[in-house]
């Protein structure tokens, strides 16, 4: 369902981007800017940036357009990570599904440079300062830094003006095409595969059991495309993004107060922002600061998060197929591990507004950072212990993170009362599972492999049953 | 176990449509597909609005509401069509595992070698071609990378256009004075040959009246008439350092918060910055210009791996 809305806000973002295609001007070329817009009248602009505000002012629908299209690319982010975070708690990434959680990695990425990317182009104030960090963050990488900074943008920075209109192929025919046809592949695995499910009404792991794609799901899904979309149009429509007249055009030695980037590069300017002012220092070479905030801890976790269906199986062991989906509680070690790293990055993206805590707070911007040093350092390691011994708890309480269920109250014949517990979801038939005497039941097609251990008279069920 | 083949069965195909999961959800269908049909009425009516709100070139607000509604009524009318008003379910179908088989392996792995022997076996002289021809090409493909794409950083990292001589100007390209700024405020400035220059940059600031600043060692004729200048690429990552707190002498970088101390060679003494914003050397020509002694002594802005380790 998280999924939907992430593949639904790829299509709203298909569609508006076509849109504005037609009208933005992808240069860097200067042009004084003479439009509706007086305050910015007689400015010296580039024409990515005049075209931009002229969209927003001029072309019927424009601006709406221009709103949906930023407002979809962060429900897109959005709903990826949710989705990411739903399909890591449930175990969902494991055998058969380790490929198509590697691929939903990668579109993650994917999805966030190609957002960086598009609020990059229009050439404003904030979005231009942001290239010049990303300018310096590619600088930093060892051996090859300088070359790839250069390559890019044609020239020691800003360049050759070629940086608008290279961002620009990548933002609107590399990395959408990349993510088209990976986004094909994830889906034709999800179909191939078929959908994971929870225990519980019958389901197991060698059946499918719920809403048919024909036509429940078809019906319902349609419905959620229109849906995504009818959001982020109401937000096009009501809630103003990125208005890059009031930021005015990227000059280089400007800047304003507060420039933050959009939410899902925040984590990246946090990271940048409560690193401590250390290089490494080589003879005749050096590691910058920014390398090791924005290029190897991230290079670091994207690592791992893809790898981490091989991880995990490396560590438990368990190499069989999956269909039914865990409980978070149940897996206490994983959960615990995925909520520390969330809880990191919540701290480098509240990092990312130092500044605007340290004026909203009235307290001193050295405390502002030097908490969050602190934080990002003591906050995973508080939730690590916690969500362990929560999810331990939780599983060894019955009952516990389960549906509750009603007791209907029933007057018998005889005049006295007696409490029938209601089924789990209305019409849902509960099995009723009647005891068997063990001795009969012939084992021999239900297992293969090596014969049940039996300590103390349990039978143990070795884990690689067919 | 048995009732899970009994009562679910899409894969029955002489299921009868009155089994259970065959009921629609809704107790009474009839209201539903009613309020359903009001729902896309009220889209129906939004859209129409929309058209003529788009037609009227109105407001983004009007044309959003409009669209909005028009999808949203829609959307929500197919959501409770497709809960409601469609089979309840549950159903169930078989799924079939994955894991291919080691026979079936074996054999796909055999086939392959077979094939593949016929086709490549004793053409090792051949291989070697295609390889050798590739290879030249993949070398070839990547010319483009280092000739065309961009220049290649070469020493345009330690340089700036600042010249010994180079004159402090405003970016509308007027040569400052030192009468021209009050102790205590402060000018970017450019070389005139590179005004507005990313790299070129530079902050000119008068921390006092008179005398000149010494901001380090070594530097004892850097500062003339009370006047310091540095670069204004920050040496973290590169942003312009454009905010200057008069009482404590320190200039702040608004992206990532690093402070350096004016009056000790800007000094990083907060935040991420690594190291101290390179200083330019200033003297006052006999008209009273602003002028550069020389360009700067070290690389501007933030690190690369050829930099070096200075300072």
């Amino acid at each position: 369902m998280i999924g939907e809305i992430a593949l639904y806000s790829f299509i709203v973002l298909l569609a508006t981007g076509v849109f504005l295609t037609l009208y933005f001007v992808p240069s860097g070329q200067d042009v004084v800017y003479h439009g509706v817009y007086a305050p910015l009248d007689g400015q010296t602009v580039s024409a990515a940036f005049k075209s931009t505000v002229d969209l927003s002012f001029i072309v019927r629908g424009g601006l709406l357009m221009r709103q949906m299209h930023h407002w979809a690319a962060n429900i897109f982010v959005g709903s990826i990570v949710v989705h990411m975070l739903r399909v890591f708690f449930t175990g969902g990434f494991r055998r058969p599904r380790e490929l198509n959680w590697f691929i939903g990695v990668t579109l993650m990425i994917l999805a966030i440079m190609n957002g960086f990317l598009g609020y990059s182009i229009p050439d404003d104030l904030v979005s231009g300062t942001g290239i010049r960090i990303a300018y310096s963050i590619l600088e930093s990488i060892p051996f090859v830094g300088s070359y790839l900074a250069t390559l890019l943008f044609g020239g020691v920075f800003p360049g050759n003006g070629s940086i608008i209109p290279r961002f620009y192929v990548l933002h609107v025919l590399i990395l959408p095409l990349i993510i088209f046809g990976l986004l094909g592949a994830h889906l034709g695995l999800l179909v191939k595969q078929k959908h994971t499910q929870f225990k519980g009404n019958g389901a197991r792991e060698d059946n499918v059991v719920g809403a048919p794609l024909w036509p429940t799901f078809m019906i319902k899904t349609t419905g959620f495309l229109f849906l995504t979309t009818a959001v982020s149009i109401l937000l096009g429509a009501f809630v103003q993004i990125n208005p890059i007249w009031l930021y005015g055009p990227y000059i280089p030695f400007h800047v304003s107060y507060a420039v933050q980037p959009d939410w899902y590069m925040g984590w990246l300017d946090g990271a940048l922002r409560v690193m401590p002012s250390w290089e490494i220092h080589l003879p005749g070479h050096m590691v910058p600061n920014a390398f090791f905030p924005s290029v190897l801890l991230p290079g670091i976790t994207f690592n791992i998060m893809m790898a981490w269906p091989w991880i995990e199986a490396k560590f438990t062991g368990d190499n069989v197929e999956h269909h039914i989906l865990d409980r978070p509680s149940q897996r206490p070690v994983r959960t615990a591990i995925g909520a520390s790293v969330l809880a990191f990055y919540f701290v480098l993206f509240g990092a990312s507004a130092t500044d605007v805590l340290a004026n909203y707070l009235s307290v001193s911007l050295n405390v502002v950072l030097l908490s969050f040093r602190v934080l990002c350092v003591v906050v995973p390691l508080v939730v690590y212990p916690v969500t362990y011994k929560i999810c331990t708890e939780m599983s060894h309480t019955r009952g516990a993170g389960k549906r509750k269920r009603y007791n209907i109250i029933v007057r018998g014949e005889d005049g006295g009362y007696s409490a029938i517990t209601a089924e789990e979801y209305p019409g849902y038939g509960r099995e009723v599972l009647e005891p068997i005497d063990v001795d009969s039941v012939d084992l021999s097609n239900v297992m293969s492999g090596p014969e049940p251990k039996s300590t103390d008279g349990v039978y143990q069920i070795p884990r690689d049953y067919r | 176990m048995s009732n899970h083949h009994g009562h679910d069965g899409t894969k029955d195909a002489n299921v009868s449509t009155d089994a259970p999961q065959f009921e629609v959800l809704a107790k009474n269908p009839r209201r539903v597909e009613k309020a359903a049909a009001l729902t896309f009425f009220v889209s129906l009516l939004a859209f129409a609005g929309f058209g003529a709100a788009f037609w009227q070139n109105a407001d983004n607000e009007i044309l959003g509401g409009t669209l909005g509604v028009g999808f949203l009524g829609f959307g929500a009318a197919m959501v409770i069509w497709g809960k409601y008003l469609t089979p309840r379910g549950p159903f169930e179908e078989e799924r079939a595992l994955m894991e291919v088989t080691r026979d079936a392996h074996d054999k796909l792995v055999a086939d392959f070698v077979v094939r593949g022997r016929v086709a490549f076996g004793r053409r090792g002289f051949l291989g070697a071609m295609l390889a050798a021809s590739g290879a030249v090409f993949g070398i070839v493909a990547l010319f483009p990378l280092v000739r065309s794409l961009g220049p290649l950083p070469k020493k345009s990292f330690y340089q700036t256009k600042w010249r010994r001589g180079s004159y402090l100007s405003t970016v509308d390209g007027r040569r400052l004075r030192a009468a021209d700024l009050l102790p205590g405020s402060l000018a970017t400035v450019f070389p005139e040959d590179d005004l507005g220059g990313a790299l070129s940059q530079t902050v000119l600031i008068r921390v006092q009246e008179s005398g000149n600043v010494v901001t380090m060692p070594g530097r004892e004729s850097w500062g003339p008439e009370g006047y310091v200048a540095y670069s204004k690429v920050c040496t973290h990552a590169g942003c312009p350092v454009g905010l200057y707190e008069q009482l404590t002498k320190q200039l702040l970088c608004p992206c990532h918060q690093s402070l350096f101390e004016v009056t000790k060679g800007a000094i990083p003494i907060f935040g991420p910055a690594p190291r101290p914003l390179p200083q330019l050397p200033l003297y006052v020509d006999g008209s009273g210009y602003l002028r550069a002694q020389s360009g700067y002594d070290e690389p501007v802005g933030p690190g690369f791996w050829e930099r070096g380790g200075t300072t």
